[in-house]
């Protein structure tokens, strides 16, 4: 697998994030800090990618992409480029979005929608879905536990709207912290006054990342979390639909 | 489950396994009373599996609808002293070993001691064999370059095909006439060997009707002290059955299961062939049974699938027969490798997936036993809800069934000059062994060690565990000056070593056809009445003789690290790990590590996966279509059964760092724990391998249980399969444990008695297998989804 300072990770047979079997790249950098975060490892700063690294790196990584074709085209599956945070380094993320429409290979962006808001649309135009994290509502919660205002995320996810993007919302559900009923009461709400989007997928949280934490020497916020329960996981599906979300459990 | 099947199933799991003296002492009074000069040897055999089934006890068991059993009782398993003899050493220790036992009671010892071993001792086909073998075969087989399949048992991996649903043995026996009336004494040469064995297989066919009779006079006898009316009337149903058939044609469901299931104990009693033998396209050949009897309203699905279920715990009672010459410690199976095909696609090329294909899903789900196997057989004319079926049984984590390219093995057959009804009348038996039902005599011969070969030409031809120079002197490595040149010396020790294997087996085949003829399987296995020829001599319409490479990814992690240390980047020198391979890598943790960076096979790097094709075109090139002696020829299969953990335990340090003794890289898997992109990448690489090329591969999957739990990792599943047989991928084979689950059965065995987990083209008890098998299976890499 190509090694480059852009990716950190690529990784094939996805099929939690977005439509299919998915080859899903892990871009550097990610400007929040959750508290939950699977991939502390994204977290170093993102590095700007120079025009004579673009080719090289963008052919390597095409490279890598294109050897699962025939599982996509089985699957009806793709590229999703996570992070990290995909916005934070626009012109690859451009680059590849662009070459993978002109092979017909479907994109997906999974961003938490922490960006430039004319990235994010150009990217919505480039991609044929985005994963869109909605979490927290709270501005004071939000900034507790990402590190950041949500204020942004929010009104990105207006203009996407706006423009009618194709999004595929994704709610993170971490006890103790997103979980509450006023959250997602908030998060209903919000929802529908100001977007079009009425599909949500649950995302329940899981210790995954526990390991990278201990290697990487940082601390972990979530040490004495747990897996939300099944039912409590069916309790916000029912609460999510009885305000006529379609709702689906994972990516 | 009923009552009735949950008993029997019960039953027959419980019941422990026997050696059965009764067949030996059979033929020994045989041999000793009945065998003139005047009788050809045909004819001996014929008439011995007819004083066999004339005399051998009639077992039938409470409520059972099926009968027959090859013992006197279930789970007692018969010996076969005329092809190997066990010794009294023998039966001892599989009296008391600790896994796989067979218990030998004191009389079966006591008629050992005195008759079978007196008789047989120096007769046996497996000291023909041994005596017949040269110096350098005798040295390559102890070194385990490769192993000898016909030392133990009879040729066989037959599969049976339609021919019993349309004909009776009595239209068998007028074809038999026919032919010996055709015979021209006048310019045929051969025309009295043709009738000898004319004569043989019209008198095997008298052979098992007269046991199913037997078994229709028990069944009356029963049926009149029967109390209970119900079973009276059971009892009475079925020894009609088994006066029809297999004289006369089959005409229900019922009759056509009775039938295969007498033919298939006739087959293991007139000797012991390599996997037993097969009822091929199941669900294909019982269908008409089925559709008939259930449009006549004379069955219903339930009653089906009672029968079915009977029909299953019928397999389960017969365990493969015993070795001979194992130590304690060698395990072994009591799996013998029936495979029941399901699903692929019918003669006319449509979709074969029926009704019944998804009732047998249904018991195959329910019995949940060891033996027999199955497989579904996918073509991309299959629906997808018939491999998602199948998956759902898959997930449980017993193994079964396993998954096969219809569309594969259509072009494998094709490929081998065979018509194309007969391609698609095709399966896999065995492990994955591919051939035209009922039509092919395709027979193993033995699993090729290749990693060991490279061992040998890295010490200039010597075999540095037995000190024996067993190869040829292709030159020390370290005057090997390029990638090529070592290349070279390697394919030269291949060939070297191929010629000697290919040159045994055809002495081994010659011996069994002159002395061991199996009139039975020929009466069943065309062409071998109208070619008048015993299927051991060449008597069926397709022979194919395989040899069967194992340690493919081994061998190309080997090379790869070779090519990327040694000479591209010469990071190491050759005579640096010459040394350390000597040691086996004692304190040397950094030329490990460094061994370790080269491209690995199952990453779908094509560094690795390059000298994987060219070890694969080298091997191929060597065998395929070299004559074997029965007019037909030679091909491979890339199997190991558990043979990787054996040539492993022979096999000293490996350039890839493979230490000395551990097993070697199973199948077409990547060495275990080597593949580090997931399962795309996995079978990405191993379809770089030419499969239509080979007569089967074997691809083990491992999956933790949480990908079968929702419809997406279901769906992608089935995604992953379409996509690897898009690619002409033979066979892949899932199995769904959780490593907790395995280690928790390993420190407390007596909890998971049951466990079964797939093993190589079979699946097995865990606790069954020996240590080394279960760490192996443990390392096999898990995928999950992410
Ligand atoms: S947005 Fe995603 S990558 Fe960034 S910190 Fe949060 S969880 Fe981690």
């Amino acid at each position: 697998m190509p090694e480059n300072p852009y990716v950190f990770k690529i990784q094939k047979y996805s099929i939690h994030d977005g439509p299919g079997i998915r080859t899903t790249l892990f871009f550097q950098g990610c400007p929040l800090s959750c508290h939950w975060c699977h991939n502390p490892e994204s977290r170093a700063e993102s590095l700007k990618i120079n025009k004579e690294e673009m080719d090289k790196v963008s052919f390597a990584l095409m490279e890598e992409i294109e050897k699962d074709l025939i599982f996509y085209d089985d699957s009806g599956g793709g590229v999703t480029i996570s992070g990290g945070e995909p916005l934070s380094q626009p012109q690859l993320l451009f680059r590849l979005l662009d070459q993978c429409r002109e092979k017909e290979i479907h994109t997906c962006v999974d961003t938490s929608g922490y960006g430039a808001a004319g990235i994010l649309l150009k990217a919505a135009e480039k991609a044929d879905l985005i994963l869109y994290d909605i979490k927290l509502i709270d501005e004071k919660v939000h900034k507790k536990y990402t590190g950041k205002s949500v204020d942004l995320i929010l009104e990105n996810l207006k203009q996407l709207s706006r423009q009618k993007a194709a999004v595929r919302l994704r709610f993170p559900l971490i006890p103790r912290v997103t979980d509450t009923i006023e959250n997602i009461g908030r998060v209903i709400v919000f929802l529908k006054e100001n977007t079009i989007y009425r599909d949500i997928h649950i995302l329940p949280f899981h210790k995954t990342g526990e390991g990278k934490y201990l290697s990487l020497g940082r601390k972990n916020y979530m040490k004495d979390i747990q897996p939300p329960y099944r039912e409590k996981t069916a309790k916000v599906k029912k609460q999510f639909e009885s305000n006529g979300f379609n709702v689906a459990i994972g990516g | 489950m009923n009552s009735r099947i949950e008993s029997l199933r019960k039953k027959t799991i419980q019941k422990q396994v026997a050696v059965s003296h009764e067949r030996a002492e059979l033929v020994t009074s045989f041999y000793k009373t009945y065998v003139g000069m005047d009788k050809s040897i045909p004819v001996q055999r014929a008439l011995c599996l007819k004083y066999i089934l004339e005399n051998k006890k009639i077992f039938i068991d409470d409520n059972e609808l099926i009968v027959g059993e090859r013992g006197p009782e279930p789970k007692a398993v018969p010996t076969y002293p005329e092809i190997c003899l066990h010794s009294m050493e023998d039966l001892e220790i599989l009296d008391n070993r600790a896994k796989v036992s067979y218990k030998v009671s004191e009389e079966t010892k006591a008629i050992y001691k005195e008759k079978i071993i007196p008789f047989w001792k120096g007769r046996t086909i497996r000291e023909k064999i041994f005596e017949a073998m040269e110096d350098q075969w005798i040295d390559s087989f102890n070194s385990g370059i490769f192993t000898e399949f016909q030392e133990q048992r009879s040729p066989g991996h037959t599969a049976g095909g339609e021919l019993i649903y349309r004909k009776g043995f009595n239209d068998l026996k007028k074809n038999i006439g026919q032919c010996l009336g055709d015979i021209n004494f006048f310019n045929d040469k051969n025309g009295l060997e043709k009738q000898e064995v004319l004569t043989s297989l019209d008198i095997a066919a008298d052979a098992l009707i007269v046991f199913a009779t037997r078994h229709a006079d028990k069944l009356e006898h029963r049926a009149r002290g029967e109390k209970d009316f119900k079973r009276k009337a059971e009892l009475e149903n079925m020894a009609s059955v088994c006066r029809r058939v297999p004289a006369n044609k089959p005409e229900t469901f019922h009759e056509a299961l009775q039938y295969y299931w007498f033919l298939h104990v006739g087959i293991i009693t007139e000797l012991n062939p390599w996997d037993a033998y097969n009822p091929g396209r199941f669900d294909q050949n019982l269908y008409p049974f089925y559709k008939k009897d259930i449009e006549n309203g004379t069955i219903t699905r339930k009653d089906a699938k009672e029968l079915l279920c009977c029909f299953w715990i019928k397999f389960h009672n017969h365990p493969a027969p015993p070795k001979v010459g194992v130590t304690a410690m060698e395990s072994n199976t009591y799996v013998d490798f029936c495979l029941i095909n399901l699903g692929g696609v019918t003669k006319d090329n449509q979709d074969g997936v029926n009704e019944l294909t998804y009732l047998v899903l249904d018991v195959i789900e329910e019995m949940r036993l060891l033996q027999p196997s199955s497989m579904i057989q996918v073509s991309r004319k299959n629906p997808d809800r018939f491999i998602k079926r199948a998956l759902k049984i898959i997930a449980t984590g017993f193994g079964q069934p396993s998954v096969f390219n219809t569309d594969a093995i259509v072009q494998e057959m094709l490929f081998h000059g065979k018509s194309v009804e007969d391609a698609r009348i095709a399966g896999a038996s065995g492990c994955v062994e591919a051939g035209v039902f009922g039509k092919e005599c395709y027979i193993l011969t033995g699993y090729f060690n290749l990693p060991k070969i490279l061992e040998i030409t890295l010490n200039n031809g010597l075999d540095p565990r037995t000190k024996k120079q067993i190869g040829l002197k292709t030159g020390d490595p370290e005057n090997l000056e390029t990638f090529d040149d070592l290349l070279d010396a390697y394919k030269k020790q291949l060939e070297y070593f191929v010629d000697i294997k290919i040159k045994g087996n055809n002495i081994i085949e010659q011996i069994n056809a002159k002395y061991m003829p199996v009139p039975l399987l020929s009466l069943v296995t065309q062409d071998c009445i109208k070619n008048a020829k015993d299927y051991n001599q060449g008597g069926a319409r397709y022979n194919t003789s395989y040899i069967q490479g194992v340690g493919m990814g081994t061998i190309t992690d080997c090379f790869s690290s070779l090519k990327y240390n040694i000479y591209d980047n010469r990071r190491v020198s050759m005579a640096r790990l010459l040394d350390a391979l000597g040691k086996d890598f004692k304190e040397n943790d950094i030329l490990l590590h460094q061994l370790g960076q080269a491209p690995k096979y199952g990453n779908d790097n094509d560094d690795a996966d390059d000298i994987l094709k060219i070890i694969f075109n080298a091997f191929h090139e060597l065998v395929t279509g070299r004559p074997n002696s029965k007019g037909g020829v030679y091909r491979i299969n890339l199997l190991p059964t558990t043979c990787h953990v054996y040539f492993g335990e022979i096999t000293g340090a490996l350039p890839d760092g493979r230490k000395k003794g551990v097993p070697l890289s199973e199948g077409i898997s990547p060495v275990q724990g080597a593949d580090r992109c997931g399962p795309t990448a996995v079978l990405k690489s191993a379809a770089k391998i030419d499969h239509l090329k080979t007569g089967g591969t074997l691809l083990n999957q491992k999956f933790l249980p949480d990908i079968f739990k929702d419809e997406k990792g279901l769906q992608s599943l089935v995604h992953l399969i379409r996509s690897y047989f898009k690619m002409d991928g033979h066979h892949v084979q899932f199995n769904v444990v959780s490593e907790k689950t395995l280690r928790d059965a390993q420190k407390n065995p007596e909890n998971y008695q049951d466990l079964i987990v797939r093993v190589a083209g079979y699946s097995d008890y865990f606790v069954s297998l020996t240590s080394a098998l279960q760490e192996e299976i443990i390392l096999r890499t898990a995928h999950t989804d992410f």
